[in-house]
């Protein structure tokens, strides 16, 4: 349980870990979706190839449609491609980034389908099976007064009668399903061999702008993140500000606040808890600011440069002997 | 591990991945339902297509509903839709949100069940067994020798294997074939839309009303946090009044007023100055049934605006009550039992102790006798006894002392 929890952690800890983890679970949904669909040939010869190549192609755009829309890049990609411009530049450079890594992803639970489809062969052998020259193999069953194509289009069948005690159609299907196969491999080489490609060439090219472009698309990704974050907590204190008021608004006391002398100085009603909250409330008390400030955030994105908040330059003074040798400095 | 308890908490809080968790839970339980469902044509050419239909739609309306009624936020959607407008404008955009985002997540399970069904085939093939065209399957359609009737009877018996009669005109298997083949086709088109629609909603969004659409998001996910923290404190001061109430009956049936004490602390009394919140504190001032009945009642009639004080101002706006009630009542000056939370020395209520020095001129804001009892050590809660004749002392009278001045305050809580 431990370990579950640490690896889903480690999952969790950024978010190209998240991406790839989904990334996985989709191909994982695709595989099972696969074994568990019924492929169901009609062994009709004008429906057998459109059947076959629509179960072929249409799930993997169907999953590659979810692989898009489940990845948290494409949100961030589309925001960053449409905000206006406000106080920071644009940079295509990361949209392109984000565009191809999010597509990459996406890519891998369609073609994990197709590979299925084709290392499986009930597919192909359903669409193709009519194209086959029946002359090479021995035992066809022309008893039946069938035309020969409609002969062929029955082969992905089993439990059709016409092939009872022959073995034409196992080897037909044994044929069509070694070039299905063949092709398979073959298109499994040829991805990861360019994989394996691009991967060590790709250094070789502008690594530096390479690794520009993915720390700012990260810092994109963190940074709406956060922003949503803060708009929870945010929420969070002004419903309880809020109602705690209406409350106090209630109440029969009436509040007089007067001065006191110093006299009669009384300790400081702390409440920190009240305080860290409005601390976290950041000044933003009513509708219209809120309003004001989501509307901003998309229209005009504040720059790139927290001097202001993370590093204050100090002034600093430094007493010097007449030789100007430095006796005591203090911020 | 304490961050991802922390990051697990924080899920569980956030309402939006708890429905999703919920969604989830409700599509794996349709297919498991379809799944453990025995589905029994009946092969009668009259109630073939009612049963296939009805089988294809009317569990997904039922689970449509079902979602609606597990998600938290219908509710929330219908308060705010019905509320009185009160100090708070209701917003249309808000309200689209939430109920498309409720739909969203209960179009789920219904859909999953009708994609399995149609994947599967058996609801369809007893639709649309007694609709097969046989010139399609290549038979020849009138070599039979059946009436028509005749026919339709056989055909409705395909998805029944063991009393199907019909094999020399029409063989089963390649009818059931091409029955499935058909509804295997419609479930991956209807996969297909529907993953498209979602695309494009998702996707190509932001295009479209990105700013609006942040605002929109924040006061949903704003209304439901108010209404559970509405729940929390109401809870809190459920207890509080509770806890005082029991108090003071047994005070009132032994006749003595003791200091309010929360006997669970047993700490000094010095820090008891100190101490966050006493019970007293947690009513905030909410002591009667009526007003709890009023403060209720006008949650819902009248919600407060949405613009906070901050902590140090005095009630300047007063949020215009929506009824001006008996808190300005002005000829109450009696003393009930309940509490002096005066701390340790157990002052009496009713005496006057004028020995404060206020010091500052602008305390002349149409008051006049006002008597004021102090304990000499420390100030927290203080009760004070004011007189009748406060009629600038209502909650937005004494409004510029504290505009003026923010250093030193003392806060005295007074019973009109």
């Amino acid at each position: 349980m431990d370990r579950l929890k640490l690896v889903l952690q480690y999952f969790q800890s950024n978010s190209e870990s998240i991406s790839n983890g989904i990334c996985i679970i989709l191909s994982l949904i695709s595989v099972k979706l696969y074994t568990s669909f019924d492929f169901n040939c009609p062994c009709l010869p004008q429906y057998n190839k459109m059947y076959a190549l629509g179960v072929m192609f249409v799930p993997p755009i169907i999953l590659f449609l979810l692989g898009v829309l489940v990845n948290r890049h494409t949100g961030v990609l589309m925001e960053e491609w449409v905000r206006p411009l406000g106080k920071r530049t644009k940079n295509p450079a990361v949209v392109k980034f984000l565009l191809s890594s999010m597509l990459q992803r996406s890519f891998l639970a369609p073609m994990v389908w197709i590979l299925m489809t084709l290392l499986d062969g009930k597919c192909f052998i359903c669409a193709f099976s009519m194209n086959v020259d029946p002359k090479y193999f021995t035992g066809i069953p022309n008893s039946t007064g069938l035309e020969l194509i409609k002969i062929m289009a029955k082969v992905p069948c089993k439990e059709d009668v016409i092939f009872k005690n022959s073995s034409f159609r196992k080897a037909v299907s044994r044929y069509v399903r070694c070039y299905s196969q063949a092709i398979g491999w073959s298109i499994l080489l040829f991805f990861i061999f360019l994989g394996a490609v691009g991967r060590v060439l790709k250094p070789c090219f502008n690594h530096a702008t390479f690794l520009q472009t993915r720390y700012w698309s990260n810092y994109l990704d963190i940074e709406q993140k956060l922003f949503d974050e803060t708009c929870v907590l945010h929420a969070r204190d002004f419903a309880r500000k809020c109602v705690m008021q209406f409350f106090e608004s209630m109440q029969e006391d009436v509040t007089v606040r007067m001065p006191l002398s110093s006299a009669f100085r009384p300790s400081t009603i702390h409440n920190e808890y009240e305080e860290e909250e409005e601390e976290r409330l950041h000044g933003i008390t009513r509708q219209d600011q809120v309003d004001h400030l989501l509307q901003t955030w998309y229209e005009c994105k504040p720059e790139l440069d927290v001097t202001r908040m993370a590093y204050k330059p100090k002034a600093c003074i430094t007493w010097e002997d007449i030789n100007g040798k430095a006796l005591f400095s203090e911020v | 591990m304490d961050k991802f308890r922390m990051m697990a908490q924080i899920l569980q809080s956030n309402q939006e991945s708890f429905m999703n968790g919920i969604c989830g839970v409700m599509a794996l339980a349709s297919a498991q339902l379809y799944t453990s469902f025995e589905f029994n044509c009946p092969c009668i050419p009259e109630y073939n297509y009612s049963y296939g239909i009805s089988m294809l739609v009317i569990p997904p309306i039922w689970f449509f509903l079902l979602g609606f009624v597990l998600n938290n936020n219908v509710s929330m959607l219908a308060e705010e839709w019905k509320r009185p407008v009160g100090q708070r404008r209701k917003d249309p955009a808000v309200m689209r949100y939430m109920c498309v985002s409720i739909s969203q997540r209960s179009l789920i399970a219904p859909a999953v069940w009708i994609s399995v069904t149609l994947m599967d085939g058996k609801s369809f093939l007893c639709a649309y067994s007694m609709d097969l065209d046989m010139s399609e399957l290549g038979k020849n359609v009138s070599g039979h020798g059946l009436s028509q009737e005749e026919l339709l009877r056989t055909l409705a018996k395909i998805p029944c294997k063991h009393i199907y009669d019909g094999q020399h005109i029409l063989s089963r298997e390649a009818a059931t074939r091409y029955i499935r083949c058909i509804s295997q086709a419609f479930g991956w088109l209807f996969l297909l839309i529907i993953t498209i629609a979602a695309f494009l909603i998702r996707a190509i969004r932001p295009c479209f009303t990105q700013a609006a659409f942040l605002k929109t998001k924040y006061w949903s996910h704003y209304v439901d946090t108010e209404r559970k923290m509405f729940d929390e404190t109401c809870t809190e001061h459920a207890k509080s009044f509770a806890k005082t109430c029991i108090k003071q009956y047994f005070e009132g049936i032994s006749g003595e007023i003791q200091s309010f004490h929360d006997h669970s602390r047993g700490d000094d009394s010095d820090d008891e100055d100190d101490k966050p919140a006493t019970e007293e504190d947690k009513l905030m001032g909410v002591r009667r049934q009526d007003i709890m009945n009023k403060v209720l009642w006008d949650w819902h009639t009248c919600k407060p605006p949405l613009s906070l004080r901050k902590s140090g101002d005095a009630s300047t706006e007063q949020n215009g009550d929506c009824s001006m009630n008996a808190n300005k009542n002005q000829d109450q000056s009696i003393c009930d039992k309940t509490e002096l939370n005066e701390g340790q020395n157990g002052f009496k209520c009713g005496y006057v102790n004028p020995g404060l020095d206020i010091g500052q001129s602008d305390l002349d804001k149409g008051y006049e006798n006002a008597s004021f009892s102090i304990e000499q050590n420390g100030f927290t809660n203080r009760r004070s006894n004011a007189s009748t004749s406060l009629n600038g002392l209502m909650n937005g009278g004494v409004s510029s002392p504290s505009n003026t001045q923010r250093k030193a305050w003392a806060v005295y809580y007074s019973k009109v």
